[in-house]
């Protein structure tokens, strides 16, 4: 073989060699022209490179140069054209509908009245509060001695109390926690309680013989009256927006003095009155007050040194008027076409 | 408590309208849930505008255009004179019902109809049609700049406001009209007054016999037998009355706080006690044996016909009113049917009395109902004003009756003076959060009837009224002063805090990584009711070692429940029989363990039940395969993981309904179950989960008026910290052994033959196959591992593996009688 006739079958696969590529329509296509021009065993490069053997020693030089520029254009041809097949591949191709759904798993969901919890225990961590924790089936002390409820007095009557024995009782608030609490650690207590209270209350439409509360009581040194109106101002923006509006109304709680109710203005109606708000234009969100200095003496502090001030809400009446549930059973019932509705 | 605007108005000028009293009273005093307008009758009624009129010839009508505001004209045909065209007037749209009047005694329901041939769709009212006066002569022109269509409510100023004030226990002095004036004037500057129908009566000229225990005049003996049941009670006699219908003016004050007007004598003692806040009864005195009036416990056996007509049987827990012979009145509660008055009665005896709260609360728990006159004397009255409410009480029945007051007793005594409680200015500011001057403070409490002194220093000396009874403490004091600044004017600075010294309860923390470990899992969180009947479906009969409650709400469901699972299993049947068989629930909460005498043992647990589909379908998979015993065992693991972090956990194999029991760190904290329902055919088997997260504690934390600061728990995080093992730098190398193992053996204990023989360069052993039928012998089934080993500093070579196959295969048949599955 002379030079010539080299570089002339050398040409000539250059040439041929683009469309060949080009025509590689899938992978396995492409395969097969890079082994038919580059393949290792009979590729048409491969072949002509073994007669470089054949040519005179003086053109050897010149017909490897040539040789390689070939070579390395056909494989930079074939690697772009492979990268052009795969990344086609990777985008679907005919045999994919991507219309069709995803393969899913089920997927869970909180309560509702878990996320109502989640997000108050979220504000008030925010606030340095902890979360303690105390047993639903309590001695009537806790419940209600401590808690400085006068003995066989009508404020009892607000607490329609279910028995488990001869002074026990399944707790009717979170408030026996406050106790507990303070009895266990010294202040400063910052802490939430959430738990579960229970009420002689027929089951109906709004009320539940179990429900959750969530208690709140700050007990340090010089904790004042205005603490309490800018923490739970704080709170009540935070929850339900930076524009929201509180008031505060004189109640009685016997464990809080001054005792007050707190209200945000009414969300539907922007406090013009509607059914919502009863035409009061504000929706009552919690109960709180100064904590009684009995409260104090009764878990072993000095009423005189230490202040504090409490809270107590109901997330289930905020979660109901949440995401508008019409009977508060439903949300006890466990019907997982209702529990479905909150997956995530 | 309900409140009538113009009744409070009557006992303070304060020259507001309902709404601001309602507003005022809420802010300071107490809250205001009701704004009731008494003449809820006029609602529908809106304001019309006449746009066109025009004559119906040979008629006095005329037929109008008429603007409600609802956007287009009405015909309307009216038969008044001075219908004017511009001018605006009550309208009633068809539908609207015209109230009972002098002109329509039985109502009228304005429909559409036809008038001469004129269509006419509502009516243009005249003040008689509306009881708003007795104008009959034409319509009622309204002077208002209203839009047509505004509720007539809105334009005038029509009747009485019933403002419904929720009085919590602590004041008892604001169940009365009285009570709420008395607020009133302290926060308007108002002056507190009698009403005229008060201030008007003629004084009560007879004076008061009185006794310890027992008085007695001409015709009357009063006698208390305890005077802790009843510290005083008052009495009076009067003669010469006719009983018939209240004036006007008593009538409205009856109604305007929801009440019937009876009779003459029965509304003057309504009036005075919501007017007043002073319970009254008034007896027939000729029904009265031997005209005595006996203070004393009913005597077991005694029965009581009560004025609601039910028999009452007594005891000696209850106070009655007695006469000589019998007893005649529930005390405090309700009086007899046979004492009552009745349009023959002519003399009464009008009963005055403060009764002990302890004894009405026992009384009318005990008959089981609660009256105007039990609900204030349990919450306490103003003792010390019984004389003047005798007085007052007397001389309104006899003006009101025609009658004369002939005698007045009074046996008891008036209550000790209240004790002064001091209150420093420097403590008010320290717990309000901004400075209160002393004067402040004296003005404030002295407006609402508190006697004030100066004390040591700074100090206040201030001695509550006689008809506060929740006044004892500082305080007590402090909130008085708080409400009447405001509480919005008090301030709200978010100010710096110490953190502090309470930890994160565990429970909850691991209740927060359960919960999420369980939503990730494709589960549905639940807050189920803990009540359970002590039933369950495939066992039989009740249980009787649950803890019960002793009052119930639901007989059915009595108890507390000791599983989580015992509920779930209900939610579970309940979701079937709504055609739910996709069941995935679960729940963080309590099971509760009856202890005898002591609380019961509390513990948090999480419960778990998984029926039907694993995932929902799929178009690559129709029927997409059930949830089994195999994904419960996972779930398991991945709780008890999540619940217990770093503590090795471990699934014990178990007998029966148990599949296998959780161990963790060594102790079994749960189980895994199949759960049996009352399910239908097509359900698929349930299975269940149910894991202790720890006990919540019930004993007192210390003694009361203790603490047990010095034993305060410490809580360091759980669990081993993870260790690095090096990466490995050799290749591994791995092989599968297919083996047929008799049905008496576990692939737990070809497993552990397995590691015991591989020795430490196994690095992961995978069952992988499990198969059963053609070609395996009856009696075996076929089980495949794949055994991964890695020499930790060279590669294995293919002859070691071959050695340990074979050593592998020699040992299981030695020890198990497992041979290696040919092909």
């Amino acid at each position: 073989m002379t030079l010539s006739e080299f570089l002339a079958s050398l040409d000539a696969l250059a040439a041929e060699a683009p469309a060949r590529i080009e025509a590689a329509a899938d992978l396995d296509a492409w395969t097969e022209v890079r082994n038919a021009l580059v393949g290792r065993q009979s590729g048409r490069l491969t072949d002509l490179l073994a007669n470089l053997i054949q040519l005179p020693k003086e053109d050897r030089r010149e017909g490897g140069i040539r040789a390689n520029t070939v070579k390395v254009a056909i494989e930079e041809a074939l690697e772009a054209r492979r990268l052009a097949l795969a990344a086609a591949a990777a985008t679907g191709g005919p045999a994919l509908d991507p219309t069709m759904p995803a393969r899913e798993r089920w997927r869970g969901a909180v309560h509702p009245v878990s996320l109502v919890i989640d997000e108050v225990v979220e504000i008030f961590r925010e606030l340095g509060f902890t979360i303690a924790l105390g047993p639903e089936a309590e001695h009537a002390w806790y419940n209600f001695g401590a808690l400085n409820f006068p003995p066989d007095h009508p404020a009892m009557d607000l607490h329609d109390t279910l028995y488990v024995g001869d002074e026990q009782v399944l707790r009717t608030h979170t408030s026996p926690v406050q106790v507990r609490t303070l009895q266990q650690y010294p202040p400063p207590v910052r802490v939430l309680a959430p738990g579960n209270v229970y009420r002689s209350d027929p089951f109906d439409p709004s009320h539940a013989p179990m429900f959750s509360q969530i208690e709140g009581l700050v007990v340090d040194e010089g904790v004042s009256f205005a603490d309490l109106k800018a923490t739970l101002s704080h709170f009540a923006r935070r929850f339900f927006g930076p524009t929201t509006k509180t008031r505060f109304r004189p109640s009685y709680f016997p464990f809080t003095e001054p005792s007050a109710e707190m209200d945000v203005q009414c969300g539907v109606c922007r406090g013009a009155g509607c059914g919502v708000c009863k035409q009061s234009g504000w929706v009552e969100i919690l109960g709180s007050g100064m904590v009684h200095p009995a409260v104090l003496e009764a878990a072993g502090l000095d009423s005189e040194k230490y202040t504090g001030w409490a809270f107590g809400m109901g997330p289930a009446r905020t979660a109901i008027s949440r995401h508008g549930i019409p009977d508060i059973r439903i949300l006890y019932d466990s019907d997982v076409r209702f529990l479905d509705q909150f997956a995530r | 408590m309900n409140v009538s605007h113009e009744w409070l108005s009557r006992f303070v000028p304060h020259g507001r309208d309902a709404a601001a009293i309602r507003d005022l009273i809420t802010a300071h005093v107490a809250t205001v849930e009701g704004f009731e307008r008494l003449r809820a009758d006029l609602a529908p009624f809106v304001v019309g505008r006449v746009v066109e009129s025009e004559r119906i010839p040979d008629t006095k009508l005329s037929f109008n255009k008429v603007d409600d505001g609802t956007g287009t004209l009405l015909d309307v045909v009216c038969g008044a004179p001075n219908v004017t065209v511009g001018a605006k007037y009550p309208f009633a749209r068809s539908g609207t019902t015209v109230p009972p009047s002098a002109k329509n005694p039985a109502g009228l329901l304005i429909e559409k109809r036809k008038i001469r041939g004129f269509t006419s769709n509502g009516m243009l009212c005249s003040a008689q049609e509306l009881n708003l006066g007795e104008d009959a002569d034409g319509i009622l022109e309204l002077q208002t700049d209203a839009a047509p269509g505004t509720p007539l409510l809105d334009v005038l100023p029509l009747g009485d406001v019933r403002l419904v004030v929720d009085v919590l226990p602590n004041r008892p002095d604001l169940l009365s009209h009285l009570g709420v004036a008395r607020e009133v004037a302290a926060l308007t500057g108002a002056t507190l007054q009698r009403p005229a129908e008060l201030a008007s009566l003629p004084p009560v000229s007879a004076t008061p016999v009185t006794g310890a225990r027992e008085a007695t005049t001409a015709g009357l003996t009063v006698r208390v037998e305890d005077a802790a049941d009843c510290p005083r009670y008052g009495a009076a006699v009067i003669e010469g009355l006719t009983v018939g219908p209240s004036p006007d003016w008593l009538r409205a004050c009856v109604e305007a706080v929801g009440g019937r007007s009876i009779n003459n004598l029965v509304d003057a003692t309504n009036y005075l006690l919501h007017g007043l806040g002073q319970p009254m009864h008034a007896f027939d005195a000729d029904t009265l044996a031997d005209g005595t009036v006996v203070v004393r416990r009913a005597r077991a056996g005694e029965t009581l016909v009560t004025l609601d007509g039910t028999e009452r049987k007594l005891d000696p827990a209850m106070l009655v009113i007695a006469d000589a012979k019998a007893p005649v009145a529930l005390a405090g509660v309700m009086g007899g049917r046979d004492s009552e008055v009745t349009a023959r009665t002519t003399r009464v005896v009008l009963e005055v009395a403060q009764f002990g709260p302890a004894v009405v609360r026992a009384t009318r728990r005990k008959v089981g109902i609660s009256t105007d006159a039990s609900y204030r004397f349990e919450r306490g009255i103003d003792g010390a004003a019984v004389p003047e409410m005798l007085a007052t009480g007397a001389a309104l029945l006899a003006q009101l009756g025609g009658g004369r007051v002939s005698a007045l007793l009074l046996a008891g005594e008036a209550p000790a003076a209240r004790a002064a409680v001091t209150v420093r200015p420097a403590r008010v500011g320290m717990l309000l959060g901004e400075p209160v001057p002393a004067a402040e403070i004296r003005a404030r409490l002295e407006s609402i009837g508190f006697a004030v002194a100066a004390g040591e220093g700074e100090a206040l000396r201030v001695t509550p009224p006689s008809w506060r009874h929740d006044v004892s403490r500082e305080v007590d004091l402090i909130e008085e002063v708080a409400r009447l600044r405001g509480f919005d004017r008090l301030p709200d600075a978010l100010e710096g805090a110490r953190p502090g010294t309470v930890p994160d309860h565990p429970l909850f923390t691991a209740y927060r990584r359960v919960r999420d470990a369980l939503v990730a899992e494709g589960l549905l969180e639940v807050r189920p009711l803990p009540f359970t009947s002590g039933r369950a479906f495939g066992r039989e009969g009740v249980r009787d070692d649950l803890l019960r409650v002793r009052n119930p709400l639901a007989e059915d469901e009595p108890f507390l429940r000791d599983s989580l699972l015992d509920t779930l299993a209900r939610r579970a049947e309940y979701n079937l029989n709504r055609m739910q068989g996709d069941v995935r629930l679960f729940e963080v909460g309590t099971a509760f363990t009856a202890r005898g005498a002591a609380l019961p043992r509390e513990e948090h647990r999480v419960g778990v039940l998984v029926m039907g589909a694993r995932r929902p379908v799929h178009f690559t998979e129709a029927q997409p395969p059930a949830y089994d015993a195999w994904d419960a065992k996972a779930l398991a693991a991945t709780v008890a993981a999540a619940a217990h972090p770093g503590a090795p956990v471990e699934l014990v194999p178990s007998e029966g309904a148990v599949l296998w029991r959780i161990q963790v760190g060594g102790v079994v904290m749960g189980e895994v179950t199949r759960v049996a329902l009352d399910a239908p055919v097509w359900a698929k088997p349930a299975f269940g989960i149910e894991l202790r997260l720890g006990e919540m504690p019930s004993e007192p934390v210390a003694g009361r008026g203790a603490h047990a600061h010095d034993s305060a728990p410490s809580r360091a995080r759980s669990g081993e910290p993870v260790r690095y093992r090096p990466l490995p730098l050799t290749p591994a190398a791995e092989f599968d052994l297919a083996l047929l193992v008799p049905d008496a053996v576990l692939a737990a204990q070809v497993e552990r033959v397995l590691r015991e023989v591989s020795g430490p360069q196994l690095e992961r052993i995978v069952l992988f196959d499990e198969f059963r039928g053609t070609g395996i012998p009856a009696g075996t089934r076929s089980l495949a591992w794949r055994l991964t080993f890695r020499h930790p500093e060279r590669t294995l070579r293919e002859k070691e593996l071959e050695g340990r196959r074979a050593q592998l295969l020699k040992t299981l048949e030695a020890q198990l009688g497992v041979r290696p599955r040919t092909a």
